[in-house]
C-alpha cells in the first residue's frame, strides 16, 4: 500500500504561510509576502496533483471499487475511550478531487492577486488570510469525521469574514461581512444540531463508519421519530441546513451578493469555486445516509431547484456584474444540490452524485475564471456597473477570449465543460421528476441569457469615456485566466464515471441526446436573445423592462427576501421576542445584581466610621480584644 | 517566681497604657519595647524555672533583642521621614488614611 502520510502537508503548508505572514509579513516588502504565499500554495497544488494521480491511477487497479484511505489520523481530544475527535486525512474520490479544485484555484487566485491587488493598503494580510482560508477549506475537504468539518467549516466561514470586510474603512464592506458571518453562523446552528443528533444517534463521528452500508446509521437506523420523520431525516435535514447556509441556498442565499464588497479574487476563490460549494461536499460526503432517508433528500432536492431558478431569474436584471456572477454562482450550486437530491446510490442510479461532482468540478473552473475577468475588468475601468462599460473587446484582448471561453462554458454549449456537466444533471433530473428538469431546463435557457447579456454589455455596445484608456492586466493576471480557461475548455473531458461515483466504482455512461439536443437548443436561444438585445445598443431592454414593469422591478429587488428579512428580525422577533427579554434582563436579572450592590453599598457607608485612621483608636480596640479573649480563656479553663 | 510574673506584667501594661495613651510617637516606640522586654523577662523566667538544663528560653531572648534593635532603626527611620513630610510627630496628626 502506498504511504499517503505526506497528504498532512496540503493541508499544513497554507497553516505554516498564515502564520509566517500574519506575524511576520509586514516585514518585508508586498510582492515578497505574495510570492512567499503563492510559493507555498505552489508546493501545496504540486502535491494534490501527486496525491490525485497515485490515488486514481498507481493505487487502484482499474475497474476495481475505490478504496477510503486515512492518509494521516492524530488523537486531537480525547474525552473519554468512546468519545474522542480526531484529526486527519481521509482520501476517497471526492476529497481527492476538492484537493484538486481547492488548490488549483487558490494557487490561481494567489497568482492573480499578485497583480490585482498590487499598491492595496494591507496587501500581506490579504495573503496570510487568503492561506488560512486555504488551510480551512483544505482541513474541510479531506475530514476524517464530522466534528473536524465542523471545525473548519467555522474557520472557513471566519476567514470568509476577513475577506469580504478586507476594505474595513468601507461602512458597505463591514456590513456585508457582518451579515455574511450571521446568517451562515445561524445555519451552522442547524448544521451542529444536525451532528448532535447524527453523534447521539449512532455514537460515532467518523464518517467512514456513518456512511458504510454495514454501520450503525445505515444498518441499525435509531428508531426514534419526531413529527411522523425518524431522527435520522430530522437530522439531516438540519445538516442540510448548515450546507445550505454556506452553499447561499434559498432562504438563507442573502449574504452572498452582498459578499461581493470584498476584493474580487476573493469573490473568484471563495464565494465561487470553493467555500459556497462545502454545502453540496458535505451532502455528497454524507449521502449514503442521505439516500436512507427520501425525505431528507426530496428537501434537497427542490430546495437547490427552487435556487437555482430564483437566482438566474434575479441574475437577469441586476447591473452589478459581480452580483450578476453571484447569482449565477447561487444557480449552479442550486444545479448541484439538485442533482445530489434526485440521485440514487450506486451505479447508473448515482448519475446524479456522479454529475454533481462533475459539475461542481468544472463550475469551479469556469466560475472562478469569470470572477477574475470580472476583476480584471474593473481593474481596468474602475466601476462595477455594466452600464458604464462597454466595447471593451478591443481594450482587453485576453479577457475578451477568456471571459467568453467561460460563457460558453457555463451556458452549456459543447465541447465546454459546462456542457457535459449540466447535461449529466439534466439527465439525471430527467428520469426523476419531469417538474424538476422542467425547471432546470428553464434555468439553462435563462443561464445562457443572463451570461451573454453580461458579455454583450461589456465587451461590445458602444464605447464609454473611461477615466483613462483601459489597458490588458499585467502578466501575472492573465496567465491565471487562461490557465483556467484552458480548464473550462478540457475539463469535460475528464471521464468522471469512471472516477468520482456514489459507491466509488465506475460506471459507463453516454450522452443522451434526447436531453442534450434541447438543452443546447434552449442555450443558444437564450444566447441568440441576448444577441438580439444586447449586441447593439436597442431600445429593446427598455420596453421588455417596461412591458413587465411590475415583475422587473421585484425581481430588480431581488423578490423583496432583504426587505422580508428586515421585517421578520425587526418588526416581530425586535418586538416581541427581544424586548421582552431585554426588559427581563434590565429588570430581573440586573435588577436583582443592583439590589445586593445597593444593599452593600448601604452597609459599608453604615460602618465606614469604624476607619478613622487614628492609629490608638485600632489599637484600643485590638488591645481590648485580646483582653476579652483572654479573659473569655480564662473563665473557660477554670 | 511569681515576682519575675509580677514584674513582667506591670511592664506589659505599662507598655500598653503607654502606647494606647502618648501621642508622641517616640514615646509610643518605647512603649513597645518595655511590652517586647516584659516578654523577654517571662521566656527566661520560664526557661529557668521548668527546664534549667536547657538554654532555648535564653536563646529566644536574644533573638528578640536583635529583632527588636532592627525594628526599632526601621521605626525610627519611618518617624523621621513622617517628621520631615508633615514637621510633626504627633500620631492624631497621622490620620490621612481613613475612608
Amino acid at each position: 500500500m502506498f504511504d499517503f502520510s505526506y497528504t498532512v502537508w496540503i493541508v499544513l503548508i497554507p497553516f505554516f504561510v498564515f502564520v509566517f505572514l500574519g506575524f511576520w509579513g509586514n516585514r518585508f516588502k508586498p510582492v515578497v509576502s505574495g510570492i512567499i504565499g503563492t510559493s507555498g500554495l505552489f508546493l501545496s497544488w504540486i502535491l494534490s496533483i501527486f496525491t490525485a494521480y497515485q490515488y486514481f491511477f498507481v493505487v487502484a487497479k482499474p475497474g476495481e471499487v475505490f478504496q477510503q484511505i486515512i492518509g494521516y489520523n492524530t488523537l486531537w481530544l480525547r474525552l473519554t475511550d468512546k468519545l474522542h475527535i480526531d484529526m486527519g486525512v481521509l482520501l476517497d474520490p471526492i476529497s481527492v478531487m476538492m484537493l484538486i479544485v481547492v488548490t488549483t484555484v487558490s494557487f490561481m487566485v494567489h497568482l492573480y492577486s499578485v497583480g490585482y491587488m498590487k499598491g492595496e493598503k494591507g496587501f500581506e494580510r490579504f495573503f496570510s488570510i487568503l492561506s488560512l482560508f486555504t488551510f480551512a477549506m483544505l482541513g474541510l475537504v479531506v475530514a476524517t469525521n464530522i466534528f473536524q468539518m465542523y471545525i473548519f467549516w467555522e474557520l472557513v466561514g471566519v476567514s470568509s469574514y476577513l475577506l469580504i470586510g478586507f476594505y474595513y474603512t468601507r461602512d458597505t464592506a463591514v456590513a456585508a461581512s457582518k451579515k455574511a458571518f450571521i446568517v451562515t453562523r445561524f445555519a451552522d446552528l442547524g448544521f451542529l444540531i444536525g451532528i448532535l443528533l447524527l453523534s447521539y444517534f449512532t455514537g460515532t463521528f467518523d464518517f467512514i463508519t456513518l456512511t458504510s452500508p454495514t454501520g450503525p446509521a445505515i444498518a441499525t437506523p435509531p428508531a426514534v421519530t419526531f413529527l411522523g420523520l425518524s431522527v435520522l431525516t430530522w437530522s439531516m435535514i438540519f445538516i442540510f441546513m448548515g450546507g445550505a447556509g454556506k452553499s447561499a441556498m434559498f432562504p438563507l442565499h442573502i449574504w452572498l451578493p452582498d459578499a461581493m464588497e470584498g476584493p474580487t479574487p476573493v469573490s473568484a476563490l471563495i464565494h465561487a469555486a470553493t467555500m459556497v460549494v462545502a454545502g453540496v461536499y458535505l451532502v455528497a460526503r454524507l449521502f449514503p445516509i442521505y439516500v436512507t432517508v427520501p425525505p431528507a433528500l426530496e428537501v434537497v432536492a427542490w430546495v437547490g431547484a427552487f435556487s437555482s431558478l430564483f437566482a438566474a431569474v434575479i441574475a437577469c436584471t441586476q447591473y452589478d456584474i459581480k452580483r450578476v456572477l453571484a447569482y449565477s454562482t447561487m444557480s449552479q450550486i442550486g444545479y448541484m444540490m439538485l442533482a445530489l437530491g434526485v440521485s440514487g446510490m450506486g451505479g447508473h442510479d448515482g448519475l446524479g452524485y456522479m454529475a454533481s461532482m462533475f459539475h461542481l468540478f468544472t463550475h469551479a473552473f469556469f466560475k472562478a475564471l469569470l470572477f477574475l475577468c470580472a476583476g480584471a475588468i474593473i481593474h481596468a475601468v474602475h466601476s462595477n456597473y455594466m452600464y458604464e462599460m462597454g466595447g471593451l473587446r478591443k481594450h482587453l484582448p485576453v479577457t475578451h477570449i477568456t471571459f467568453l471561453t467561460a460563457c460558453l462554458a457555463i451556458a452549456g454549449i459543447p465541447p465546454f465543460a459546462g456542457f457535459f456537466s449540466k447535461d449529466e444533471i439534466l439527465v439525471a433530473a430527467f428520469h426523476h421528476n419531469t417538474a424538476l428538469f422542467t425547471m432546470e431546463y428553464i434555468v439553462a435557457g435563462l443561464t445562457a441569457f443572463y451570461m451573454f447579456r453580461l458579455y454583450y454589455v461589456i465587451f461590445w455596445g458602444e464605447e464609454r469615456t473611461y477615466h483613462h484608456t483601459p489597458h490588458e492586466a499585467p502578466k501575472v493576471m492573465t496567465i491565471p485566466l487562461i490557465f483556467l480557461a484552458l480548464g473550462s475548455i478540457f475539463t469535460g473531458f475528464i471521464p468522471f464515471s469512471r472516477l468520482v461515483t456514489s459507491d466509488r466504482q465506475p460506471f459507463g455512461i453516454e450522452t443522451e441526446w434526447i436531453v442534450a439536443i434541447p438543452s443546447i437548443l434552449i442555450a443558444l436561444v437564450g444566447i441568440g436573445i441576448a444577441t438580439v438585445m444586447y449586441r447593439k445598443k436597442t431600445a429593446l431592454p427598455r420596453k421588455f423592462a417596461s412591458a413587465l414593469k411590475g415583475f422587473y422591478q421585484t425581481t430588480y429587488n431581488k423578490f423583496y427576501v432583504d426587505e422580508l428579512y428586515l421585517f421578520i428580525a425587526r418588526r416581530i422577533i425586535f418586538n416581541y421576542i427581544s424586548r421582552p427579554i431585554a426588559w427581563f434582563d434590565r429588570h430581573i436579572v440586573d435588577g436583582s445584581m443592583n439590589g445586593i450592590s445597593y444593599v452593600t453599598n448601604q452597609a459599608s457607608e453604615r460602618i465606614r466610621g469604624f476607619q478613622s485612621g487614628q492609629l490608638q483608636q485600632y489599637a484600643l480596640v485590638f488591645v481590648s480584644g485580646a483582653v476579652i479573649l483572654a479573659l473569655l480563656f480564662i473563665y473557660l479553663w477554670t | 517566681m511569681s515576682w519575675f510574673l509580677i514584674l513582667s506584667s506591670v511592664m506589659f501594661f505599662i507598655g500598653v497604657y503607654g502606647f494606647l495613651i502618648r501621642k508622641n510617637l517616640i514615646t509610643m516606640l518605647m512603649s513597645i519595647e518595655l511590652v517586647l522586654n516584659s516578654v523577654c523577662i517571662n521566656f527566661v523566667a520560664f526557661n529557668k524555672i521548668l527546664y534549667p538544663d536547657h538554654m532555648e528560653g535564653m536563646f529566644f531572648t536574644i533573638f528578640i533583642i536583635a529583632v527588636a534593635a532592627a525594628e526599632a532603626s526601621v521605626a525610627i527611620a519611618i518617624i523621621i521621614n513622617i517628621y520631615r513630610r508633615i514637621v510633626n510627630i504627633d500620631v492624631e496628626k497621622m490620620n490621612e488614611m481613613k475612608y
